[in-house]
């Protein structure tokens, strides 16, 4: 699949989030619960401001020293008996794989939830090679079953309701229950265990790995990244090249922030550190395991004014709090990281071509900025974005060329300026909804489609200032 | 195998960052900020009891508290609740001074099956740890804040044990509880520091396994333990 999803244009996948009525009522709750749930556990760590000051600290001598760490991490993951593979490309990493796999002659992998591999594309190749993939996260077992891409960072199928998961469980799996979420759930884990007892290679991604130790790190909670790395003989990490820690000290900080900012979790039920291959007179953990680092086009954006991006521990707490992704949904970002973090970091991994649209799909609030628990400034760089897709791509999006343009001829003359500014409230009237355009009219439909305009004031900025003039007279 | 493309891939990231490779020790700075260690500080064993007790609710896991003199009592009607049948539990020094063994043969008598893991039997552990209703291990390092039993798993203490069956029971020596994941994660590091060979597989565990994928509902039990519960030994 890759990066990109789907082939819609922006405008076409903007239309289809809002017209989906069920899909903006899931996600808007969502962001609401997972949203208090983070200010909650925030709070109750009192300095929350301090714990982000650390994270940060952490993640910007890690990034500036990267080469050091990954250098040390694959020294310790060899000592421990596992091989690694630095990627530079995608290929090269499904290419990497692959031919383990075959290697081994392995039919059927489990995987655990990693965005990485989906980045990738790396199901889509093994699938073409014959391998059996079974995501074994409920979200993305939901989501493989469908054929449906994902729409949120940590709850992948967050646009689905229980009604259209019983028909995909019924129509692939032949289930037979209601569509109550915990009899759905008892579901999967008796088809899925089934899959982890006969699988031969485990896939996961890696939250963290700890460079001190060569150590991944899963976070977790339903126990499918345990069993991944469990049963299966053979495990294969995927990682993309910053998500490394120092040592066990830092993985505390990020691991706790992670939890906290992602699910407002102290810590998942699962946090799993997994290093090499498992020791002698050991039974379970595989007896080969494989470290697959992943650059994909992240090294492009080291050393520049966009390194702070690669700070970021896909928390989605930026996502949670972002007014544009409640209106318009995880799809209509055509890329796997949707929100704000994904209006940065996808326009960086894949080109400014085919995700031109995406730093405009912010009210530039800077919610993001501070729900972030590194303090990546996201609104900031979306700001960066469109100057440089103004200035040196000249890809902005044509109704901004065409309003700027109008705007300025309007604004330098001042006859126009004043009539249009005393009868702009009257004319907005019938549109208008306590002092908010909630579904305006030509130009303004594309803007309130997806969020609200304030009316004009009853009184113009001209106006005002006259009366203030006199009145101190 | 063992490393590959590494040299081509690390000078690329050096000269994206433009400076030469770092190739001798980087010294990690003294973080400026360091909050981790107010949590819970100068908390006493028992306010940490107490602390535990509460997350425990949390993340919907029985508490119960015992003594040693009484912990097979609690153990046997823990293992009642959950219905009994099959036990799998580590093969763990521990055992002998909790006086595991005689409770063990206790269960044998009254028809429960119960397994102690014995690396000698290679896959047959696994097997009977996938069929069990309950496995028991002790907790290497307890998180008083998050709840969390930390296993360093060997040979002895098995991934399979706290993970395959349904119901998973943590027996909790008092002096583990620790206030959060640094002290635990201090230990690692200077164990690591110190030359000692880390466990291939630590596992943080907290509470049973449980998701939220469905419209955002907390359905408690997924692929791990649908329940469990701590016993804190003093």
């Amino acid at each position: 699949m890759g990066i990109q999803i789907g082939k819609k244009t922006y405008t076409n996948r903007v239309k289809s989030g809002i017209e989906d009525p069920f899909m903006r009522q899931a996600v808007s709750s969502a962001q609401e619960r997972l949203k208090d749930g983070r200010i909650q556990s925030e709070k109750g760590l009192g300095n929350w401001e301090e714990w982000r000051s650390l994270g940060e600290e952490i993640r910007r001598h890690t990034l500036d020293n990267l080469d050091y760490y990954l250098e040390q991490l694959s020294e310790q993951v060899e000592k421990r008996g596992g091989n690694v593979f630095f990627a530079r490309t995608a290929d090269e990493a499904n290419h990497y794989i692959n031919r383990i796999i075959q290697e081994k002659n392995g039919k059927k992998v489990v995987k655990a939830k990693s965005m990485v591999t989906e980045e990738i594309g790396l199901n889509d190749v093994l699938e073409k090679e014959g391998v059996e993939v079974v995501e074994t996260d409920l979200g993305e077992w939901i989501l493989q079953l469908d054929d449906d891409p994902p729409s949120h960072i940590v709850a992948p199928a967050l646009h689905k309701d229980r009604e259209r998961i019983r028909e995909v469980f019924a129509d692939k799996k032949g289930y037979l229950g209601t569509n109550h979420p915990e009899e759905l759930t008892q579901f999967a884990r008796e088809q899925l265990r089934k899959d982890f007892l006969s699988a031969d290679i485990g896939i996961t991604g890696c939250n963290f790995a700890v460079a001190e130790s060569g150590t991944i790190t899963l976070v977790t909670n339903e126990g499918n990244g345990r069993l991944t790395t469990s049963l299966p003989d053979t495990h294969i990490a995927v990682m993309g090249m910053e998500r490394i820690v120092p040592t066990w000290e830092e993985l505390d900080i990020l691991v706790s922030l992670l939890t906290r900012a992602a699910v407002g979790q102290k810590l998942t039920s699962y946090i799993t550190s997994i290093t090499g291959t498992r020791l002698k007179g050991e039974i379970d953990g595989p007896s080969e395991f494989h470290l697959v680092i992943v650059d994909n086009g992240r090294s492009n954006i080291l050393g520049t004014e966009f390194q702070s991006a690669l700070h970021c521990i896909r928390c989605a707490a930026c996502i949670n709090v972002c007014p544009v992704y409640r209106h318009i949904g995880g799809h209509a970002y055509g890329s796997i990281y949707p929100g704000p973090i994904g209006a940065v970091i996808t326009p960086l991994l894949d080109g400014y071509e085919d995700h031109h649209e995406l730093p405009y799909a912010s009210s530039l609030c800077a919610a993001c900025t501070e729900a972030c628990p590194v303090k990546i400034p996201l609104h900031e760089l979306l700001i960066r974005h469109r100057e440089i897709i103004v200035e040196k791509e000249d890809q902005a999006p044509i109704s901004e060329k065409i309003i700027m343009n109008s705007f300025a001829k309007w604004a330098s003359t001042p006859a126009a300026y004043k009539l249009s500014t005393k009868i702009a409230r009257p004319l907005l009237k019938p549109w208008s909804k306590e002092e908010k355009v909630t579904n305006g009219p030509g130009p303004l439909k594309g803007w309130t489609d997806s969020r609200d305009f304030p009316t004009p004031s009853k009184q113009s900025f001209r106006s005002w200032y006259k009366t203030r003039q006199k009145g101190s007279d | 195998m063992a490393i590959q493309h590494r040299e081509s891939f690390l000078n690329n990231v050096a000269a994206k960052l433009n400076r030469p490779r770092k190739k001798s020790a980087v010294t990690k700075p003294i973080w400026r900020k360091q909050p981790q260690w107010d949590v819970l500080k100068g908390c006493t064993q028992e306010q940490l009891i107490q602390v535990l007790e509460k997350q425990c609710k949390v993340i919907h896991t029985s508490f119960k508290r015992t003594n040693k003199n009484t912990l097979a009592n609690v153990l046997y009607e823990t293992i009642l609740e959950y219905g009994g049948k099959s036990i799998i539990t580590a093969e763990d020094e521990r055992n002998d001074l909790y006086g595991l063994p005689t409770f063990f043969d206790r269960l044998g008598e009254e028809k429960i099956d119960i397994h102690v893991w014995n690396s000698g039997k290679g896959e047959e552990n696994v097997i009977f740890a996938e069929q069990a209703n309950i496995g028991i291990t002790f907790s290497d390092m307890t998180l008083a804040e998050s709840g969390t039993v930390t296993l360093f798993n060997d040979k002895n203490n098995s991934r399979s044990i706290s993970l395959l069956p349904k119901h998973y029971i943590a027996i909790i020596p008092k002096e583990t509880i620790v206030p959060r994941m640094s002290q635990a994660t201090k230990t690692i590091h200077d164990l690591h520091e110190a030359g000692h060979k880390i466990a291939s597989s630590i596992s943080f565990i907290t509470g049973p396994s449980n998701s939220a994928d469905i419209e955002l509902n907390l359905v408690v039990g997924v692929h791990g333990p649908i329940k469990a519960t701590y016993i804190v030994v003093e």
